[in-house]
């Protein structure tokens, strides 16, 4: 959105001409030319579809999933006041599926459990999203054994994963960074772009 | 702990309360004494030194279980107890084959062994007689196998490298 | 494989069809039985719909609370048979989180067990670290030095006040008193940070190992520890304030909850919810283990072993614990911080350039890991939550043949029946809130 300070330059004529050309606005009288560039300079323009993107992105309403060890960090991330998921819109943690936009997947998935997780994801309403927090539930982590599911991936689409065991608070911060650069249509290319190695990326 | 003779004394009691066979060897290991009795003798054995022994452990703080394969018996229940007064533990173990795991339960004596017989059961197959709630409580109720016994497989996913990638099918195959 | 009962099948009545724990008939399968609701199976004409038979007098309505409720401490799921909003009967289901942790212990080496243990349960771990270190020290006879038993004692303390913080914080969100979790969690940050100075992880540091610490305290962590510790006890004044005589905690909690003493002992729970019922039982007095008689602390008691008195001697149990880290940090002896025995413990690295033994001890060590003789052993420690104990069964290599904790949450657990039948909805929240079930330690 584009802004312009009010005052303008510190001209008290301009500002006079400006409040003369919005009431020429509001009552219709302006010139489509005139119009058009009146628009341009004092109303954001933008895609429908990136401002829902924007909007979406900036108020991501997770659901209270914690499963483990990595719970108590995700906990950390909304509870402390250190490192505030508000400032990120995160803090409503949605206890129904159905009000929920985004699960994080914090903690070890067992045989058990992967059933009802799917039946949870099952129940949120488009668009939803999934972070993967901790190697527990990107990979089976250290518990290469027979009670784990080896990755949400193995039943859920997931979009972000974060590394860790469990990871630091900054790091699902980061992490629920680049989820909403995702959902805005800015996929951080992260490694490619420090490496130049676009053109790598696996379109599934 | 008792001392090595203290569970001789022990092991004699409760020779003299329910017979010769019902305690089949004590084990006395850095400090700790472990009485070992025989499967048909837990019930009565516990409730004896809960009741009548001379130096009562009153107290259940853990049932659990442990694969001894391949040594024969191979499944072993282990109970360990406490006494709050004479600040003392003391270990009770018993051994039953695969076979035919049967343990008398000791729910009726101590209501915290009901979850814990549960998981010996769920892990290791052992079957409780007498036990209220007799099913799996960790893993899913139609799981097959015993998962901690020792001959069970760990199971999990092969680690993927450049080299089985290829063998390996992927998830979106 | 014997042909005991392998599914919850629960026999019925003479004549009646065999139920499984919901209710439903076992000839419909588990999965959908217990699980999920199908539309195939809708009952033919004529027939009620499972669930709305009205009985004349009384309605039963059996609902399934968890696994995912914002309410129960991790994945536990609560089978309540409830009549109107009386709960007439409560059954933990657990096995959420059955992460298997056990039987993947007896495939690492001694070393390598102890991250595995430490997320057991993932609040306290230092405990579970302590109790398996202090356990295959037995089995090894190995001594810890003075200096690593003063600093496991701080460490384990401050995690006890940093669980408690966790437990404060989480029940009085349960309780409806939201504001205290970002309080308590404020104050568990900083112990955090005290954990990242000692050993650079917040949560499961390998820093207990078998003979010691992994590493000493930075120059630093003295100031910041007394820092932390002269600002805590007025924060818990503070919570104290706001929550001692808060009227509506003081009606959600007051003789509520009760449970008798011996029923209480017959169950086996051990810990903070004992010690309310006005018995006196705590494994840093009673048993004293890694230099906790050296400190000068009481053991909080309740009186009635309500809700209330658990919820006070939690806090009471705070207080405490900063006592001893105070004395143990004004008492911190020099020298080793773990035992000198090389077959045990790392050569520390200077020596690898000069000594042939201390690089062959150490290559041993990380390939293979130090061999125990055979031998069972038990241990356990007070951890915030009861009794934690340590099984471990050693069969002369470097891998264990069994790992077991007794797990004083799953122990435990089997006390929400008593405490939450025939009482309200809202009494077994706040019960769930009281009893501190830690899912990792119930499921392993």
């Amino acid at each position: 959105m584009t802004r312009h300070r009010v005052g303008g330059n510190g001209d008290p004529g301009d500002l006079r001409i400006r409040q003369l050309r919005a009431r020429q606005m509001l009552r219709g009288e302006l010139e489509p030319d005139d119009l058009e560039a009146y628009l341009q300079e004092r109303v954001g323009l933008t895609t429908l579809e990136k401002a829902q993107n924007w909007a979406r992105a900036n108020a991501p309403w997770p659901l209270t999933f914690g499963l483990a060890c990595c719970a108590i960090e995700m906990i950390s991330v909304v509870g402390s006041p250190r490192m505030d998921a508000a400032r990120f819109g995160a803090e409503v943690f949605r206890a129904s599926p159905r009000q929920a936009d985004m699960i994080i997947l914090s903690g070890r998935i067992s045989i058990k459990m992967a059933p009802v997780i799917r039946r949870i994801y099952d129940q949120m309403l488009e668009p939803k999203w999934v972070i993967s927090m901790g190697a527990c539930a990107s990979s089976a982590g250290m518990f290469n054994n027979y009670a784990l599911v080896a990755g949400a991936d193995k039943f859920l689409p997931v979009d972000v994963y974060v590394p860790g065991c469990p990871p630091r608070p900054e790091a699902l911060m980061y992490g629920i960074i680049k989820l909403q650069n995702k959902i805005k249509g800015q996929p951080d290319m992260g490694w490619r772009e420090r490496y130049k190695a676009h053109g790598t990326e696996e379109v599934a | 702990m008792p001392d090595a003779t203290g569970l001789e004394l022990i092991a004699a009691g409760v020779r003299e309360r329910l017979g010769d066979e019902a305690v089949a060897g004590t084990i006395y290991h850095r400090g700790q004494a472990t009485l070992e009795v025989a499967p048909d003798a837990v019930h009565d054995a516990l409730a004896y030194l809960r009741d009548d022994a001379e130096e009562p452990f009153e107290f259940l703080m853990s049932v659990h279980g442990c694969d001894y394969f391949p040594e024969e018996p191979r499944l072993g229940v282990h109970y360990q107890l406490l006494s709050m007064q004479r600040l003392d533990r003391l270990g009770v173990r018993t051994r039953v084959g695969a076979e035919d795991p049967q343990v008398p339960s000791v729910v009726d004596m101590f209501s915290g062994a009901d979850f814990q017989e549960r998981e010996v059961f769920d892990m290791f197959g052992v079957v409780f007689d007498g036990h209220p709630d007799h099913r799996r409580i960790l893993m899913p109720e139609d799981y097959e196998g015993y998962p901690q016994r020792r001959d069970f497989p760990m199971g999990g996913e092969p680690v993927l490298f450049t080299f089985n990638e290829n063998e390996m099918p992927r998830w979106y195959e | 494989m014997s042909d005991g009962p392998t599914t919850g099948d629960v026999q019925g009545a003479e004549g009646a069809p065999a139920t499984g724990v919901s209710g439903r008939p076992t000839d419909i399968p588990y999965r959908e039985r217990e699980q999920s609701v199908t539309l195939e199976r809708m009952p033919a004409d004529g027939e009620p719909v499972y669930g709305t038979e009205i009985e004349p007098e009384t309605e039963l309505f059996t609902i399934n609370m968890g696994p995912h409720h914002p309410a129960t401490h991790g994945v536990l799921r609560l089978l309540l048979t409830l009549e109107g909003e009386i709960v007439r009967s409560v059954t933990p289901i657990i096995g959420y989180v059955h992460t298997g942790i056990e039987k993947s212990c007896e495939d690492q080496a001694y070393w390598k067990v102890i991250p595995f243990v430490e997320r057991m349960d993932y609040l306290s771990y230092y405990f579970n670290a302590q109790a398996f270190c202090m356990a295959v020290e037995r089995l090894l006879d190995e001594e810890v030095p003075p200096r690593a038993q003063y600093l496991r004692v701080i460490h384990l303390e401050l995690n006890r006040i940093a669980s408690h913080l966790f437990w404060l914080g989480t029940s009085a969100l349960d309780l409806g008193a939201i504001s205290i979790l970002w309080h308590a969690l404020r104050d568990r940050e900083k112990i955090l940070d005290i954990f990242e100075m000692s050993s650079g992880q917040r949560l499961h540091p390998r820093y207990f190992q078998v003979g010691g610490v992994v590493e000493d305290i930075p120059p630093g962590f003295d100031q910041k520890v007394r820092g932390f510790l002269a600002d805590m006890p007025s924060r818990i004044d503070q919570y104290e304030a706001i929550l001692d005589r808060n009227e509506i905690l003081l009606q959600r909690l007051k003789h509520v909850g009760q449970v008798p003493l011996e029923e209480l002992l017959s169950l086996g729970v051990t810990g903070p919810l004992l010690r309310a019922a006005g018995h006196p039982w705590d494994l840093r007095k009673a048993m004293p283990y890694s230099s906790y008689d050296h400190f000068e602390f009481k053991i909080p008691i309740g009186t009635q072993g309500d809700h209330y008195d658990r919820y006070r001697v939690r806090m009471a149990e705070m207080r405490e614990s900063l006592k001893i880290v105070e004395q143990a940090l004004d008492g911190l002896p020099e020298g080793p911080y773990i035992t000198d025995n090389r077959k045990v413990a790392l050569p520390p690295r200077h020596e690898l350039a000069t000594s042939m033994e201390a690089l062959i001890h150490h290559f041993k060590l990380v390939t293979e890991g130090f061999r125990v003789p055979p031998g069972e052993t038990y241990v356990a420690v007070e951890s915030p939550r009861g009794e934690l104990g340590c099984f471990v069964v050693a069969d002369g290599s470097a891998k264990p043949a069994r790992v077991h904790m007794r797990d004083p949450s799953f122990v435990n657990l089997q006390a929400l029946r008593h405490m939450a039948e025939g009482g309200l909805i809202a009494d077994l929240i706040a019960g769930v809130a009281m009893l501190d079930p830690i899912l990792g330690g119930i499921d392993r």
